[in-house]
């Protein structure tokens, strides 16, 4: 294996301490979002941030067995369509995007009906696209082979 | 109010010295200046929302700057002649501008105080129908949910048309 992939040790030990609370605080962000400042795309934002903090520390290969580009893709994807079905399944209560569910009370953790499922929704969808993005536009220059294994180049 | 002209400023100085620095390391640099600047402005603004996503978009975007351009650093140095009609169409274009922006400006209503047509609305009962305690979030996900779900939309467009272009798949080297 490649053992002088990625930063040094003390990021590399530092990143292994970190990179799960930034996780859950960019999971955080985005459940509460409808109690608290934040949502789905913030949180989204910041959960792409922790996969890009373990790419830079350790490398291409690192990130690849937890969160790979085809991963990420189809993620992104199955994201925007759980938000369209979201919108759709108000059609079957009435209306385009109603909110169907119970309001619940204020300031309760289960309040505001489908917000949380969009707000996820949206977190997945943010969180997996801009992971795919910095992937693609990060290992684009001379030394990115290293990155994918679907392409036939040496 | 004048903690956020003291900030603009500082924002205006930190475009120019990025518009102006040689090596693109220093450009980027500047710019996350000009956007720590703007996420100082929506706390300022009372707009903690807002100040999140631009904080985390800004580093995010910082990253993706740093990490894709750097290495392509080819300083570039501009072939145009500096002659007078040069100056000249850049004169005639700047006032151009500035004249249609003055018109387009004079019909806004004053900084800070919006026209509260719809917002009155909203702020009054976006508790009681929706539940949630920030009104943000039941105005992006409730009221306003079709363009949110327009801006889902464009995103997701963006990031497969940046996937398909940037793909190295049957590329030819």
């Amino acid at each position: 294996m490649k053992e002088e992939q990625g930063m040094s040790i003390l990021v590399k030990r530092i990143t292994r301490m970190t990179v799960s609370l930034i996780l859950l605080y960019g999971f955080y962000i985005a459940l509460h979002g409808h109690l608290s400042p934040g949502g789905g795309f913030a949180g989204g934002v910041i959960f792409a941030l922790s996969m890009i903090h373990i790419t830079l520390a350790f490398g291409a290969e690192g990130v690849k067995e937890i969160m790979s580009k085809a991963k990420a893709s189809f993620l992104e994807s199955a994201g925007a369509l759980l938000f369209l079905l979201i919108g759709v399944s108000g059609i079957l209560s009435g209306a385009f995007f109603l909110n169907f569910l119970p309001t619940g009370y204020e300031f309760r953790f289960f309040s505001g009906g489908t917000m949380i499922f969009s707000n996820m929704a949206i977190f997945i969808k943010v969180g997996a696209g801009l992971f795919a993005v910095f992937v693609v536009l990060a290992f684009l220059g001379p030394e990115g082979h290293t990155e994918d294994n679907d392409g036939g180049e040496k | 109010m004048i903690e956020l002209h003291i900030i603009l400023f500082f924002m205006i100085l930190a475009a120019l010295i990025a518009v102006e620095m040689r090596g693109l390391l220093n450009s980027v640099i500047a710019l996350g200046a000009v956007g720590m600047g703007l996420v100082l402005q929506f706390l300022l603004l009372r707009a903690p929302d807002l100040a999140i996503v631009q904080l985390v978009v800004e580093i995010l975007i910082l990253i993706l700057l740093i990490r894709a351009t750097v290495k392509l650093d080819r300083p570039s140095e501009s072939t145009l002649k500096e002659n007078w009609a040069y100056v000249l169409c850049l004169l005639l274009f700047a006032g151009v501008f500035l004249w249609f922006g003055y018109r387009a400006l004079e019909g806004l209503p004053l900084f800070g105080a919006p026209e509260m047509n719809v917002s009155d609305y909203y702020i009054s009962n976006a508790m009681e129908q929706t539940g949630a305690a920030n009104i943000v979030t039941s105005i992006l996900l409730d009221f306003r949910a079709y363009d949110t779900l327009g801006e889902v939309t464009v995103l997701f467009t963006s990031i497969v048309g940046a996937i398909a272009v940037l793909r190295k798949i049957g590329r030819k080297q």
